[in-house]
């Protein structure tokens, strides 16, 4: 168990020289905390698994440093690291059988007969894969040889980190919940630094207590889940994460004003220094925007359609160019069509050039 | 589904019969009626019954003698190369290049082996041999070694061996190479996480997963090995004495040297038959390991300790397919 520190670490598979806006993970410095459940998200190709085999060892990396508890492994192969790894798919030892495939971590480190005993019946018995030990691991079914690979990650208690690289892609959709609060328990009760890789935010937002979200190579936020949709520090994350995403528009910003389309839209917050030059756009949830009959003073827009999700209500209307998502409170209805867009100024945020700026008060 | 019902079809299949009786049924069943026959030349043939096949397996004649002797040698021969070019190939295929320039380069030299003719090789490896011209017989004896194949059983075994593993020792290398390619890097990946040794990962992952492959290269080198002719026969000519004589050998001696039809008849039909069966049982075996393993994979509905999951179809997702 440790502390991991990433320092200005970057990766190229086009080597060091690669321009920077290709490398496939740009310079990146952060911390994860000994014992802490992170999720790392992002859609498919953003550097997540290019990231997670960093840390891992599997890849060199092209520059900066890692530190586990302050000591700098990046030469160590990932033998000498002291970190497991689950993959994608599962890895199974074909000629062993389920307990062997256990135990073969601990065997290759020279740990005492008695302790790989202890250790793989513990595990056995957390994964639910007890009544199988004695049998040849080829035999089974793709989920329960994910088990045997998750099994493998969290047989030695003294790793430095579990990562996940998106390790319940074959598992059934039922079984997936129970895996994953299985894992989640794990993690309580092993008090290992677990590192899960996912591209679906449901998973990494119940899996984990800091969610770290990538975006082209970049880390662009890294935070708790609420943290993560009340104040996307990136329009990424803020279109990236919760669903429907949040609510994108370009729009002029000055002082507690935002305007759209001739429209003024009120602010909580104060922004007189933006940038110059950047490109201004406010960011809201749909769950904060509200439908309701049209009126002098809101900003006007057309319903395209309103989608029933049970619970709650969206319509998906267009103002000007832009489509947006808002909330369509119980019973609303149109009869012509259009709608009047009722803002909720303490959710509205302001992004220049993608990016959250924080007004003054 | 309607299916035409069109007789003449059969028309269709006559030229295919007509060549395969020709070439194969109507030989075949002259060495069938040889077999049963005895002949002293002049076409006058005598009928003998089952008599040489009798004699062929009984040690106490001539025939039986001289047919089972070649046969030991044959297995002999067989079982060393195969203790020689099997582990020899894996080792080659281990430390071959996975990626770059260096693969084409070396898939090109171990194929060239493999394309010259088996009486080109015998040749090469007489020449190469002899202790007056030849480099490897010549270097022997100046090294103080008193090698001569002609001479001697023991040169001549070390020849005609040493020569089918450089002639063959590739096949069974190329065959475990492209077993060895086919093993997704996330089972390497795995193995280095889980911190197995260089010869852990062979045990657990290489050896396990080049399995089929190793299979038929026993069985393509044991067969070749069987019926080898031409190399043995060009480099010792089956000598010194009979040492190097194995079955097809001996069988060209009594069919061509010494014009007994009806022995050689029978000698080729016994030989024919056990190389059927030892194909049939490689056959079998193969095919049950691959059945099995089906089998296993899709139908195992204990291995689920939730019985809704268990009654689910497995998804078609062996580990060695994609990984991403």
């Amino acid at each position: 168990m440790a502390r991991i520190d990433l320092v200005d670490l970057a990766h190229s598979y086009g080597g060091n020289d690669a321009p920077q806006e290709s490398f496939a993970l740009k310079p990146v410095t952060m911390t994860w905390r000994q014992g802490g459940a992170y999720a790392l998200l992002g859609p498919s190709g953003c550097g997540k698994t290019t990231l997670l085999n960093v840390i891992s060892g599997i890849i060199t990396p092209s520059r900066g440093k890692i530190l586990f508890d302050g000591k700098d492994i990046t030469p160590l192969s990932t033998q000498k690291r002291n970190i497991a790894q689950v993959f994608q798919f599962p890895v199974i030892y074909d000629t062993m059988t389920v307990g062997q495939n256990l135990a073969f971590p601990l065997k290759n480190r020279g740990v005492p007969k008695a302790d790989i005993d202890r250790r793989v019946a513990e595990i056995g018995r957390l994964l639910d894969l007890e009544p199988y030990l004695n049998r040849k691991a080829t035999r089974l079914t793709a989920d329960a040889k994910q088990k045997i690979s998750l099994g493998r990650g969290l047989v030695r208690n003294d790793v430095a980190a579990v990562l996940f690289d998106e390790p319940l892609t074959v598992i059934d959709p039922e079984l997936k919940w129970q895996l994953r609060s299985k894992l989640k328990a794990l993690h309580r009760e092993l008090d290992l630094t677990m590192i899960y890789v996912t591209h679906d935010q449901t998973e990494a937002l119940t899996f984990a207590d800091t969610v770290v979200v990538m975006h082209d190579g970049r880390v662009v936020q890294s935070g708790t889940p609420a943290e993560l949709f009340d104040k996307p520090a990136h329009t990424f994350v803020g279109y990236f994460i919760g669903s429907p995403g949040m609510n994108i528009l370009p729009a002029e910003v000055r002082g507690r004003e935002a305007r759209i389309d001739g429209h003024v839209i009120a602010l909580n917050r104060s922004y007189d220094n933006l940038p110059a030059g950047a490109k201004i756009e406010i960011g809201v949830r749909p769950e904060f925007v509200e439908v309701v009959a049209p009126a002098p003073g809101l900003l006007t827009a057309r319903i395209e359609r309103i989608d029933d999700l049970g619970r709650i209500r969206f319509a998906r209307v267009r103002v000007v160019d832009a489509k947006l998502a808002a909330r369509a409170p119980g019973g609303f209805t149109s009869a012509d069509g259009t709608a009047g867009l009722k803002f909720d100024p303490s959710h509205v945020h302001v992004y220049a050039d993608s990016l959250l700026v924080e007004g003054a008060a | 589904m309607d299916k035409t019902v069109n007789q003449k079809a059969w028309f269709l299949v006559l030229p295919v019969f007509l060549v395969v009786a020709f070439s194969a049924v109507l030989p075949l069943m002259t060495v069938v009626n040889y077999s049963m026959q005895d002949t002293f030349g002049n076409n006058q043939f005598f009928w003998n019954g089952v008599g040489w096949f009798k004699e062929l397996l009984d040690p106490s004649t001539d025939l039986g003698g001289r047919f089972l002797a070649s046969l030991g040698r044959n297995l002999f021969f067989s079982l060393v190369i195969l203790a020689i070019e099997v582990p020899l190939g894996i080792v080659v295929a281990l430390s071959m290049p996975r990626e770059g320039w260096t693969v084409a380069a070396c898939l090109v030299i171990l194929a060239l082996p493999l394309l010259i003719p088996w009486n080109v090789v015998g040749t090469i490896w007489q020449i190469f041999g002899r202790p007056d011209i030849g480099l490897l017989g010549y270097v022997l004896n100046a090294m103080g070694f008193d090698y001569n194949y002609v001479s001697n059983d023991v040169d001549a075994w070390f020849t005609v061996i040493v020569m089918d593993v450089w002639h063959w020792t590739s096949l069974v290398a190329l065959l475990c190479y492209a077993g060895l390619k086919s093993i997704p890097e996330a089972y390497y990946q795995a193995a280095q996480i889980d911190g197995a040794s260089r010869w852990a990962v062979f045990k657990a992952i290489q050896l396990p997963k080049m399995n089929r492959v190793l299979l038929i290269a026993v069985l393509l080198r044991f067969m070749d090995s069987f019926m080898i002719y031409t190399e043995p026969f060009v480099v010792t000519g089956g000598g010194p004495g009979n040492s190097t004589t194995f079955v097809s050998i001996e069988l060209v001696k009594i069919a061509l040297g010494q014009f007994d039809l009806g022995k050689a008849a029978a000698l080729s039909l016994v030989y024919n038959l056990i190389i059927l069966i030892v194909c049939w049982i490689f056959y079998t075996v193969m095919t049950n390991a691959g059945v099995e393993r089906k089998v296993q994979a899709s139908s195992e509905p204990a291995a689920e300790p939730k019985p809704a999951a268990a009654l689910k179809p497995v998804p078609a997702l062996e580990p060695r397919e994609g990984v991403a």
